[in-house]
């Protein structure tokens, strides 16, 4: 997969020596957090798209899925804000429960691959020998497919249109092998440290150490890796849909907006801007969030987001 | 350097080998199997089918097929479309070349402005145009490339007429080179956005990190132009972690051309692969999950080469 990773805006690694560690590292991490101002934009807008798409049957009373089809194409009104689709349904109620597809797509998705990537990355790195090479080989042929041939594959092969359950453990699935190679890296070096021996001197299991002593010194990251892993898998999914592969046509997706709207484009261009608009605001805020964690926890790290299409 | 280039040629090898592997694997869990569409027909008997079945090989131990059939690949034989009945391999060479001349535009066109874009915004850091150019890169980054695809046509083809609207060459003119480019226009800009935004910020990074080097400011010492500076002694430094960062950029490339190609028409293999996926034509799917695959390959290949040429700091055993 694609991992093009923007670097920081202020490309400067931040690092203060005043600062110290220790009880106060949540302050700190949030000074740093806070010093990279289009975050804390980001994260404002991406509250309020989050907490819009949840609240959304007390926001709007039109239904996202049911067909009006006397208010077919509709222009921008009172009664309708972004106006209507081709089958009479208000645009903007159709952006509102679509961004619980996207986001939940997003969010889960991102839970699934980092937990694989973690998991897998830390056993490899830790175990190290002939079971390192198996299972970083094993990634290197996973990687060695373009991850939307894959996707497109499986996909096409479990049914035309894929439910939101399924499309999120596809994603998952295909998204880990990236990360897997960063924890593995972090754990070869930290698995040395001395405290680390001390904990095995004193007898304790090898899931004990890796879990309890060395991997929270490999988060920083995997929080990095994460806040990226939920806007890529969200833009993937919003392809997919597109290319037609996608969630099943009645989801009110974003993906699935844009794409009923192609044959609209030249007489109702709305109806494309709109969730094109918001998908784009949605993804670059969750970049911007992704972007000051990298600056406040692990400014070396080339962690981005990663683009199938 | 030879002994380090033929290593890694090695190494990708069995890589190769276990992708055919993979593809086959993938394509045998496809519901029916080559058989199914005589299922239901009513002019063939279940022994006809058994007949075929054991002329086709089928009732061999998967590892004898596979094997069969990778030996048939390496001789050229993909086997023939189930839709259009065309041997495979003609079909790839049909449309390969059409990918090829895509992907190497954006590419080219992403690498020649994205560069200079990154060195000029790197030189003149917090100015304007730096300020503007990096918050424009984070869009162009986000913004899904389809939606793109789909600005750009309804802009410059569908308002203003200046571009075709899709296609690789015009129904009403004869096939020219400069005809080709009309029609590239607008699919290289699709494609190109995204590695364009992703690497002139790496390269503003990249130059960053590397003028506050001692080496640097020796030369600035010695009274070199800043521009020689950049040029000659920074920009060699500042693009080895592009290299890196193209290389992991390529499988985003493939994904990319799929879509470029779906929005724009262009006939290639991302289009084939589509249409091979809505007509369940397995052969088709296998040789462009290959293809795919086998380029992806080569293509990290050259990049982890092209780091080796660039850095001498490395050691070969």
């Amino acid at each position: 997969m694609a991992t093009l990773n923007l670097p920081p805006l202020d490309s400067e690694l931040i690092t203060d020596p005043l600062e110290g560690s220790g009880p106060s590292s949540v302050r700190r991490f949030w000074r740093r957090f806070a010093r990279h101002r289009l975050a804390l934009v980001g994260l404002s807008i991406l509250l309020i798209l989050v907490l819009v798409s949840i609240f959304a049957p007390f926001l709007t009373s039109y239904s996202p899925t049911a067909p009006n089809l006397t208010q077919v194409l509709l222009p921008p009104s009172a009664a309708h804000p972004l106006g209507t689709d081709d089958l009479g349904r208000d645009v903007l109620a159709r952006l509102m429960y679509g961004g619980r597809i996207s986001f939940m797509v997003g969010f889960f998705s991102m839970i699934i691959a980092t937990s694989i990537g973690v998991v897998w990355g830390a056993t490899s790195g830790y175990l190290g020998g002939i079971w390192d090479r198996l299972m970083m080989r094993f990634v290197d042929l996973v990687m060695s497919f373009p991850a939307i041939f894959l996707l497109l594959v499986v996909l096409n092969l479990t049914g035309a249109n894929a439910s939101v359950a399924l499309m999120i453990l596809y994603l998952g699935l295909f998204g880990w092998t990236g990360l897997s190679r960063i924890v593995r890296s972090q754990v070869l070096s930290l698995k040395t440290q001395e405290y680390v021996e001390a904990a095995r001197a004193q007898g304790s299991g090898t899931a004990r150490i890796l879990f309890k002593h060395v991997l929270p010194g490999a988060m920083a990251p995997v929080w990095v890796s994460a806040a990226f892993g939920v806007a890529g898998a969200m833009l993937a999914e919003a392809s997919l849909d597109f290319l037609g592969f996608g969630l099943q046509p009645q989801i009110p997706s974003w993906g699935n907006m844009l794409d009923s709207a192609e044959s609209y484009i030249v007489t109702h261009p709305l109806l494309i801007l709109a969730p094109g608009l918001v998908i784009t605001i949605a993804v670059v805020s969750i970049n911007f969030v992704g972007d000051a964690l990298r600056d406040a926890l692990d400014p070396r790290s080339t962690a981005g987001m990663q683009r199938i299409g | 350097m030879t002994k380090y280039a033929l290593q890694r040629v090695i190494e990708a090898i069995p890589l190769l080998f276990l992708v055919t592997l993979v593809t086959y694997f993938i394509m045998n869990l496809a519901p029916g199997g080559p058989l199914s569409m005589y299922l239901h027909n009513p002019h063939v008997t279940q022994s006809q089918i058994a007949v075929l079945a054991k002329q086709l090989g089928l009732n061999e131990p998967w590892y004898i097929r596979y094997f069969k059939w990778l030996w048939a690949l390496l001789h050229g034989n993909w086997g023939y479309s189930y839709f259009s009945g065309q041997p495979v391999i003609q079909l790839i060479g049909q449309r390969l070349p059409n990918t090829l001349i895509l992907m190497g535009s954006a590419f080219l066109v992403s690498l020649g402005l994205g560069i200079p874009l990154g060195i000029y915004s790197a030189t003149h850091q917090y100015s304007t145009f730096d300020y503007t150019f990096s918050f424009l890169s984070f869009f162009a980054w986000a913004m899904p490339s389809f939606f793109f695809g789909l600005l750009l046509q309804m802009i410059f083809a569908v308002k203003l007429g200046w571009l075709p609207v899709a296609g690789m060459y015009s129904e009403f003119y004869p096939p020219s080179f400069l005809e080709l480019l009309r029609h590239l226009v607008l699919p290289t800009m699709v494609l190109g956005l995204g590695s364009l935004a992703g690497w002139s910020r790496f390269m503003r990074s990249g130059i960053l990190e590397v003028i506050r080097q001692d080496y640097i400011r020796t030369a600035k010492a010695k009274g070199l132009k800043q521009r020689t500076i950049i040029l000659k002694h920074a920009l060699k430094n500042a693009l080895l972690p592009i290299v890196t960062i193209i290389g992991m950029d390529l499988p985003g490339f493939f994904g990319g051309a799929v879509i470029t190609e779906e929005i724009f028409a262009w006939p290639g293999m991302g289009r084939l692969f589509l249409s091979a996926l809505n007509d369940r034509d397995y052969p088709v799917q296998m040789a462009a999950l290959l293809i795919s695959a086998a380029l992806l390959i080569l293509g990290n290949l050259l990049a982890d080469l092209a780091y080796g040429l660039l850095d001498p700091r490395i050691q070969y055993n």
